[in-house]
């Protein structure tokens, strides 16, 4: 039971496509949206399991005996931007840490519920997380260049997967695809320490799909940009769209709103007893449905900002 | 508008000025001032005040006969020719290797696998205490261990291994503690992203947290060196020598050294600080003695701020 939008079927079968032409679907996409019906929500049955890249189910991440965030049910659907937004607190940071196992680097987060990745369970203890963060790559909220030359960072990822030869190639390819190649193809021996704040997160970028990953995962990307190079970014992830699957945790609504096919919102419950926070989902639906005609009235009290 | 006023309410420019204008008045924040001025003061004294008197002291030695001196031996009378440090100089030189090789590879080690591997609990922190309470250990107690593990053992021979061993154990602490601090500072975010692209602990160990803590790492390592050199209460214990050492046929630096009896400059220094009670001519000797252990020293110290800055440079 395939139920996609049509201009979302076009965008993943036409691989080449200018910007302009982009827009125009996207715009398309809005008011095809607007005309079928409001009740064309996305829920996770509605791509055969076998095409998921994640399927979350009954997720709740602990950090020893604190549950930050509990019972998340999500379906990730390959080349698609998917946003998690929600309040400070609602544990949509963690949700995605939990996608590559970034929390595993906390030694008392713990993970319940099943987390599969195409299938296999990604908290199954036969999982090597080092090759789950080289198919499932992160960028984070505040740029980290590593104290090294340009090409040195980009060819981090791969250079630590064991390759030696073709590295030119790789580093020309990812900083061209981060958008940045003709910035700094001359002075790709220099310390990336020296780069705008801007460069260094699409540097960020550039060093995440060096090592040829599957998925992104981005905290916040833009959070401590300006909003030329946020724009920048974001310009960015939708020609990043057609390779990859992405997931992006974002404060921003305009930005979830504008680059985003699907989205999470998350809210904080408070216990009254103990008055202890746990993250929930509260709706996940594509994008447009959800900023224009939200099931759930706690998402309508965020987006139009009485909470939050 | 009328003269000397400006900005409507009536003000004028005097009274703003009455209101704006520094009285000087705060006396409390420029007595601590001076006070922290002269705190400074003293150290700088004190410094100034010692060169100087080991300088007038060994200045008769080090202007006429340095070379002399450095390549001489201990002798009896301090008007000998052949009067000199040469042996203090290789018995220090000696307890700067066994450092080296002992104490910074198993000190920065366990620096790394404390920071980096072990499970931070109630085990680590332990540790980590028991480390910084071992830094703290005044020499003497080693001195003691020293003679106890490696003289007695020994037919209570005293050699130059029982005391660059026992050097090596004193500073062992110290190495630990600025390496692991080293490491600790080295920023998460750098951790965190070469994890993110599928680094192991490994990568992440070799290419991020021992480049970035490296500045640090030496610059601590070396004044432990520093430490370890200018040490005298613990080789005193394991016997090393101050009074005459009989001259060998070896090679200073011939590893059969290891097996004889030994001095080392601040010994060297000791041995005549007393005897100049008897022979006034070992005050200049020991002025010269210290001088050069100075100079030895602060070119270490120098080389430990070298290092720290080309490593700066280099991580970026």
């Amino acid at each position: 039971m395939v139920r996609l939008l049509p201009s979302k079927e076009r965008l993943s079968k036409g691989s080449r496509v200018s910007a302009e032409e982009l827009a125009a679907d996207v715009a398309v996409d809005a008011v095809a949206s607007e005309q079928t019906a409001p009740t064309d929500a996305i829920i996770d049955d509605d791509m055969p399991e076998s095409d998921l890249v994640f399927n979350v189910s009954d997720l709740s991440v602990y950090y020893g005996d604190f549950r930050a965030v509990r019972d998340v049910n999500m379906a990730i659907r390959p080349k698609e931007i998917t946003a998690l937004i929600g309040p400070s607190g609602c544990g949509k940071s963690t949700v995605l840490r939990s996608f590559n196992r970034m929390n595993d680097l906390i030694p008392t987060a713990r993970v319940e519920g099943t987390l599969l990745y195409r299938g296999v369970d990604l908290y199954d203890e036969r999982v090597d997380p080092v090759e789950v963060r080289r198919r499932i790559g992160m960028v984070f909220q505040k740029p980290n260049p590593f104290p090294k030359s340009i090409y040195d960072n980009v060819a981090y990822g791969p250079r630590v997967a064991g390759q030696k030869k073709g590295l030119d190639d790789v580093v020309e390819s990812s900083l061209k695809k981060a958008a940045l190649w003709d910035e700094v193809k001359d002075r790709l021996n220099e310390s990336a320490i020296g780069m705008s704040g801007g460069q260094q997160q699409r540097l960020s970028i550039a060093r995440a799909i060096a090592g040829d990953p599957e998925v992104l995962l981005m905290d916040e990307p833009c959070s401590a940009l300006d909003p030329i190079a946020t724009a920048r970014i974001e310009e960015l992830m939708a020609e990043l769209k057609d390779e990859y699957t992405i997931l992006i945790v974002t404060h921003n609504m305009q930005q979830a709103a504008r680059v985003s096919d699907r989205t999470a919102f998350y809210s904080v419950e408070v216990d009254e007893k103990s008055d202890r926070r746990t993250g929930i989902l509260v709706e996940y639906t594509n994008t447009e449905k959800l900023f224009s005609n939200p099931d759930d009235e706690r998402t309508e009290n965020y987006i139009t900002g009485r909470f939050g | 508008m009328a003269l000397g006023t400006i900005g409507g309410d009536g003000r004028t420019t005097a009274r703003v000025e009455q209101e704006i204008f520094s009285r000087g008045r705060d006396l409390k924040g420029s007595s601590f001032k001076t006070l922290m001025f002269s705190a400074l003061g003293v150290s700088i004294l004190v410094l100034v005040v010692l060169i100087v008197d080991v300088l007038v002291d060994g200045w008769p030695v080090l202007t006429t006969r340095l070379g002399g001196f450095i390549s001489g031996t201990l002798r009896s009378q301090s008007t000998d020719e052949l009067l000199g440090i040469s042996q203090g100089l290789a018995g220090s030189l000696w307890i700067a290797i066994f450092v080296i090789l002992l104490s910074f590879p198993i000190g920065i080690a366990s620096a790394i696998y404390l920071e980096e591997y072990a499970t931070q609990g109630r085990l680590t922190s332990a540790i980590d205490i028991a480390i910084r309470n071992l830094a703290g250990v005044p020499s003497v107690v080693y001195g003691l261990l020293g003679l106890f593990l490696f003289v007695t053992t020994n037919n209570g021979e005293s050699t130059l291994f029982a005391g660059g061993i026992t050097l090596a154990i004193l500073v062992l602490p110290i190495v630990v503690i600025t390496s692991a601090e080293a490491i600790r500072a080295v920023p998460s975010s750098l951790k965190q992203g070469a994890y993110g692209v599928g680094a192991t602990k490994w990568d992440v160990i070799r290419t991020q947290v021992l480049p970035f803590a490296a500045p640090g790492i030496f610059t601590g390592t070396l004044l432990s060196l520093s430490r370890a050199i200018g040490e005298a209460a613990p080789l005193i214990l394991v016997g090393a020598i101050t009074d005459r050492l009989a001259p060998r046929d070896r090679s200073i630096f011939s590893p059969e050294q290891l097996d004889d009896r030994f001095t080392a400059m601040p010994i060297v220094i000791v041995g005549w600080v007393q005897e100049a009670a008897r022979d006034v001519g070992f005050a200049a000797a020991a002025g010269a003695a210290i001088v050069v252990l100075l100079v030895v020293v602060i070119a270490m110290n120098s080389v430990a701020v070298m290092l720290r800055s080309y490593f700066e440079k280099k991580r970026g």
